[in-house]
């Protein structure tokens, strides 16, 4: 941690660019956020939004085309061995050696970071422990379940107990029932070592639940950032969602529902129609008058209080699964 | 410098760890190298009767190459160890900790030493038992071990290299399948010196492979050119230690990758 400003990570105005000229493509086009010690932040955004490439960044492994990183309080350009100290990363993709036991994995991790073998039995076993992994630890992990296999990443990110956390993508591909169990450990990292813990996701629920503070992140930029709830207060009023009977009447609707009197920020997709309202509850009998006036059939009507997926729409013009759809077809493509 | 060495043999025995638990990938490796010293050197047996051969009896003449090729051949595999860690995100972890990139390689390098070791001593034990005999003491199969450890090395370290750069299992069989006959035949590991083309014995003296089985085979004779085989072994270490160099390098094009 910084010692002056209290903050685990700093990023200031980073860039990235693969590949040169016209066939270049821009991940990072000048992100900043700041991430608070001793709690989680979220960087959130769909697929291709450019998270893991900043998680590169941060953590040594790429370097920035330009711009200034600071964890715990080191320019990672100025000296990234030592910001590779103090660190714990658990890449997006599995990186446990499934040729080894779970010992055996958090042994040669904590051997790497020069730890006394008394202190790595010790931190193993507590690590073990702690994840709901001890009765495997002596099993080769390439048997072991999704759930627990993503649990030994996290450890070996841990196993010398670092300032900050890096999380990249910590659920994608584990079941629900794993993920509630990830989200459940994430949880409690912070408050039992003090931890930072930066994770990336592309899931609005885990940013909404883990989060203390989370950064929004599309098309390689900050669209939005803050606690959760500053975010969702900041759009004042509630989300009306509507299922059109038929899809091909969204553009009526959508001019109908526009011209009804304290309604904002409309917007259609398919047979669906978003918009945010003054009070919901006092503007729907309103929005259901005139559309009805018009003989637009409704297949259902929610009201809600925004989410961070209205917090995204809002900054992003699109919605996040859009947005997460349309960045897995560039990236498989 | 502790660190490095540290990080290398932590890194080293992580790779041993493997054959230790699979001994059978041990013995898959060495069906190749038992195909050619129990039928090829049956089929070939006669060459020796060829004017100028030089020796009498072919399995002898022959299991000094065999161990070499098998050095060769099994060391070119070595990268896709980093290509499997690549594809996970072990190599990540790896970067993002303090671990020394030379002990990356080292890892894999000490690893492949010492199966390359273990193989050669099989198959020259397989070799004296098919009645193949040699004149020099206990120096010449310490030579031999000597120049098939360094051929390792430096094979393995250049398959670390292209495994770094290419990033893919094809590509880096594809490097090795175009490497590997070319050093073997453009060499005196099957035939000769003094029967191969005189293009064929220029050439030879550019290939590392010929170095190593020229130094193992003269160095196993009675009265060997000691100036000759040392020179060999110079030229085999100065590689090793300049594709080390290399694997180490390609490193900064992995991550300009990610």
């Amino acid at each position: 941690m910084s010692e002056t400003t209290g903050l685990a990570i700093e990023a200031t105005d980073l860039t990235k660019t693969y590949g040169k000229g016209a066939k270049g493509i821009t991940a990072l086009d000048g992100v900043s956020f700041t991430a608070p010690a001793g709690a989680v932040f979220a960087v959130l955004g769909p697929n291709g939004a450019g998270k893991s490439t900043a998680v590169k960044i941060l953590t040594t492994l790429a370097a920035a085309d330009a711009g200034r990183a600071v964890v715990a309080g080191i320019d990672v350009t100025a000296d990234p061995a030592g910001v590779r100290h103090v660190i714990g990363h658990v890449p997006q993709k599995p990186c446990f050696d499934p040729t080894a036991t779970g010992w055996e994995n958090l042994s040669l991790q904590g051997r790497i970071h020069g730890m006394p073998a008394k202190t790595i039995k010790e931190r193993s076993g507590e690590l073990l422990e702690r994840f709901g992994l001890a009765e495997a630890a002596g099993r080769i992990t390439k048997t072991w379940s999704g759930g627990m296999q993503r649990k030994l990443d996290v450890a070996l990110g841990l196993i010398h107990r670092p300032q900050v956390l890096f999380l990249d993508e910590p659920t994608t591909g584990l079941d629900p029932e794993a993920r509630a169990g990830m989200w459940a450990e994430i949880a409690g990292l912070t408050s039992a070592d003090g931890l930072t813990v930066l994770l990336t996701t592309h899931y609005l629920e885990e940013a909404d639940q883990l989060a203390g503070r989370l950064a929004i992140v599309d098309r390689g930029t900050v669209v939005a950032a803050g606690t959760p709830d500053e975010l969702k207060a900041a759009l004042d009023g509630d989300t009306v969602q509507i299922e059109l009977a038929e899809p091909a009447a969204n553009g009526d609707a959508r001019a109908v529902v526009e011209a009804v009197s304290g309604v904002r920020d409309v917007s259609v997709e398919g047979a669906s129609l978003r918009a945010r309202v003054g009070g919901g509850a006092a503007i729907l009998p309103a929005v259901l008058g005139a559309l009805d006036a018009r003989s637009i059939g409704l297949a259902s009507v929610t009201v809600a209080r925004p989410s961070l997926d209205d917090v995204y729409l809002h900054h992003a013009g699109r919605s996040f699964r859009a947005a997460d759809e349309a960045g897995t077809k560039e990236i498989t493509a | 410098m502790t660190t490095a060495i540290a990080h290398s043999s932590q890194l080293a025995a992580r790779n041993m760890r493997i054959v230790y638990r699979q001994p059978v990938y041990l013995a898959f490796t060495l069906i190749q190298p038992m195909v050619w010293l129990l039928l090829f050197s049956q089929l070939f047996e006669r060459v020796v009767d060829l004017p100028g051969f030089g020796s009498t009896n072919y399995v002898a003449y022959l299991a000094p190459g065999v161990v070499i090729m098998t050095a060769m051949m099994n060391a070119g595999w070595a990268g896709t160890t980093l290509i499997e860690d690549m594809d996970r995100g072990v190599m990540d972890r790896y970067l993002a900790s303090p671990v020394r990139r030379v002990a990356i390689i080292n890892g894999i390098l000490v690893y492949q030493a010492a199966v390359t070791v273990v193989q050669s001593l099989i198959v020259f034990a397989v070799a004296l038992a098919m009645g193949a005999r040699y004149d020099g003491g206990v120096t010449g199969p310490a030579v031999m071990l000597a120049a098939a450890v360094l051929l390792a090395v430096v094979f393995a370290a250049l398959s670390c290299a292209a495994a770094l750069t290419l990033r893919t299992q094809e590509a880096l069989i594809g490097i090795f399948q175009f490497l590997a006959f070319p050093l073997l035949f453009l060499s005196s590991t099957l035939m000769a010196d003094a029967l191969l083309p005189g293009w064929i014995d220029t050439v030879a003296r550019f290939n590392p492979v010929d170095w190593a089985v020229v130094a193992s085979r003269e160095a196993l004779a009675a009265g060997a050119d000691w100036g000759m085989v040392g020179g060999r072994i110079a030229l085999l270490a100065a590689l090793a230690v300049a594709m080390t160099w290399l694997a180490t390098r390609a490193f900064r094009s992995y991550q300009h990758s990610i």
